[in-house]
């Protein structure tokens, strides 16, 4: 057992946030020492967290002591551990970029952005669905604060449809919560998953009402089709840092609709099982071709990344919407890729601006850049990984999606809408780099050149693309071990709930 | 007693979501704000509605009101009021940076 290391995660940035706020009267040395020597711990505990994961067993840490389902747990399975290690990872990258100087721009960033991570995790790791709630709000309030970081009528703008987009969603949470737990009395996600397979005739048509309603409430979080109008905007204006952190927002949303609709509404959920089939998969290609053409269309490099954040959620969601081990797995595998890329992405954007002068990230004749090589092999790099060119990481997760898709029946649909997004990203992204690097007007540059810890934090985002490449075949052996552990929920509901009555575990598990 | 709750959440529901159109950040911060009491008394109403039980364990309690759903609504009012205050805070300053108090920004639209 892991004793109390799973709480760790959720305690650590929530310390740190409020050992910030004692100093803050102590200078900002201070303030970056602490937060970075939280994140590093955060780093090595989520790495043992991960390392405890690999077994298979399910780490349950009940609060208080209080049993399931009366009390909330938190639960560690490879799905969770992974999402907080790559949180942790991101973040730390994403902060010793901001210690090059843009967390002096606002007050309080490192106090907001270890806030975040606090709700981050602990939506990572909880098995409650209230519990989720109350975390989805700790990490959205902090992210309301990140997102004003620099200030600006741009920024005020975005936070403000940012905001009450987010509240709205909340309502509906909420309604989504208040139904299922009238119908089914419970909110533990394991014991909402043995209720739902007994549920009788007449709640069916609430429940599944509120699990669609969840499904919409998810969907704004990850931004899929018809709710993802508010992305560009927000992520786009936000400062490069937080931009950067919030490329794992979006995967919370993908994260909670693969948790609640393979665990709860999942293969085993009697009436109820599958109840997603039949709306991820054309929800997540279309909005992943509408995406797309956001990349096509953006006169600015910043924005061009926001949609490219939109496009890697319509290809997470059309994959996790097949259904199958495969897909899952291969899904999880462009999930790590994407989030640590476009989070590189949004650093380098930063960087390339910064030595634009007042051209900034637009896609129009400029100054050279200040160090035009290092940079632009940079951006050939990123812009490699992403679009999923070989010999790239990226490239390996689509090929394992377009795999996993052989022998479906959406087959063709799903092959050739990944394709051609494929093709029309590369246009645009080669059309960006000529534009920022080759059309210059001769105007002396005036940007400064790149600080060593925004370097640093850039490569190595970058460099997760051929280090998830060259070590494709342990991930690809951890993430099919993820989603074959994803596919059972039984094994979930007893390592949460204690062996179940065997009457259940058959009529429930009959097909295993 | 049910009939009078479910009226009440819908009148509120339909208030705040006329008031979320109007676009004018004030009417949305209110607008939001009906919407969430309709969702506190939604989460509450889904303890199913009771008369005179006890809350706590009595020896002669015949029936019990369910304690969760008013530590749910408890949590839930909390982080609204939290949000509400946010907002309106985030409202006033986009009417300093944006000069009106449009959600665009961009009056006479």
């Amino acid at each position: 057992m892991m004793g109390h290391w799973l709480i760790v995660p959720v305690l650590l940035p929530m310390v740190a946030a409020i050992l910030m706020l004692l100093t803050a009267r102590m200078g900002r040395t201070v303030e970056r020492s602490i937060s970075l020597l939280a994140m590093l711990g955060l780093v090595a505990v989520s790495a043992v967290l991960l390392n405890a994961s690999l077994s298979g067993d399910y780490q349950v840490y009940a609060l208080g002591n209080w049993v399931a389902p009366f009390g909330i747990v938190l639960v560690l399975d490879r799905l969770s551990a992974l999402m907080v290690l790559l949180t942790s990872v991101l973040a730390l990258f994403s902060l010793l970029y901001a210690c090059n100087g843009q967390d002096r721009e606002g007050r309080h960033f490192h106090v907001l952005f270890h806030m975040q991570l606090m709700g981050l995790n602990g939506a990572f790791l909880t098995g409650d669905l209230f519990n989720l709630f109350v975390f989805f709000e700790i990490l959205l309030i902090a992210s309301y604060g990140l997102l004003l970081h620099g200030g600006g009528p741009l920024r005020s703008r975005a936070g403000l449809h940012y905001v009450i987009l987010n509240l709205a969603g909340s309502a509906l949470f909420l309604i989504g919560i208040g139904t299922i737990y009238g119908m089914l009395g419970t909110l533990n996600m394991a014991d909402l998953a043995v209720k739902v397979a007994q549920a009788g005739p007449e709640q069916l048509r609430l429940i599944h009402i509120s699990a669609l309603l969840l499904m919409v409430v998810f969907g704004l979080k990850a931004a899929l089709l018809p709710l993802y109008f508010w992305l560009p905007g927000a992520y786009s204006s936000a400062s490069a840092p937080v931009a950067a952190l919030f490329a794992i927002m979006t995967k919370v949303g993908v994260y909670s609709i693969i948790r609640i609709f393979m665990l709860v509404f999942g293969i085993e959920a009697g009436a109820l099982s599958n109840l997603a089939q039949p709306w991820l998969l054309p929800l997540g290609l279309v909005t992943l071709s509408l995406g797309v053409f956001g990349v096509l269309a953006s006169r600015c490099l910043r924005k061009q990344v926001a949609y490219l954040v939109v496009v890697s959620v319509g290809t997470l969601i059309a994959g996790v919407g097949l259904l199958t081990v495969e897909s899952m797995a291969a899904s999880l595998y462009y999930l790590m890729h994407s989030t640590l890329i476009t989070g590189g992405l949004f650093l380098l954007a930063d960087l390339i601006a910064r030595q634009r002068g007042d051209v900034d990230s637009e896609l129009r004749v400029g100054p050279t850049v200040t160090q035009p090589l290092l940079l632009s092999t940079m951006f050939f790099i990123a812009a490699m990984a992403v679009v999923g060119l070989p010999p790239l990481g990226g490239f390996i997760g689509k090929l394992l999606l377009l795999e996993a898709a052989v022998q479906q029946p959406s087959m063709a649909w799903f092959w050739s809408v990944i394709l051609i997004a494929s093709f029309f990203a590369l246009i645009a992204l080669s059309r960006t780099g000529s534009a920022l690097f080759l059309k210059t007007d001769d105007t002396a540059t005036t940007g400064v050149r790149a600080g060593g810890a925004s370097l640093l934090a850039v490569t190595a985002l970058l460099l997760s693309s051929p280090l998830l490449a060259v070590y494709g075949n342990v991930v690809s052996d951890f993430s099919i071990a993820t989603a074959e552990q994803l596919v059972q929920p039984m094994q979930y509901i007893e390592g949460v709930l204690g062996p179940q009555p065997s009457s259940m575990v058959n009529s429930m598990g009959g097909e295993q | 007693m049910e009939i009078l709750i479910s009226t009440a959440i819908g009148f509120l529901v339909a208030c705040g979501i006329y008031l979320m159109l109007r676009a004018r950040t004030m009417d949305v911060v209110i607008g939001l704000t009906l919407l969430s009491y309709a969702v506190n008394l939604f989460l509450f109403a889904s303890g199913r509605l009771t008369n005179n039980a006890a809350a706590l364990i009595s020896s002669d309690a015949a029936a019990y009101a369910d304690p969760l759903p008013q530590a749910l609504v408890l949590t839930a009012i909390v982080i609204g009021f939290g949000m509400t205050a946010f907002l309106v805070v985030l409202a006033i300053r986009a009417f300093g940076d944006l000069g009106n108090d449009h959600v665009d920004g961009e009056a006479g639209k």
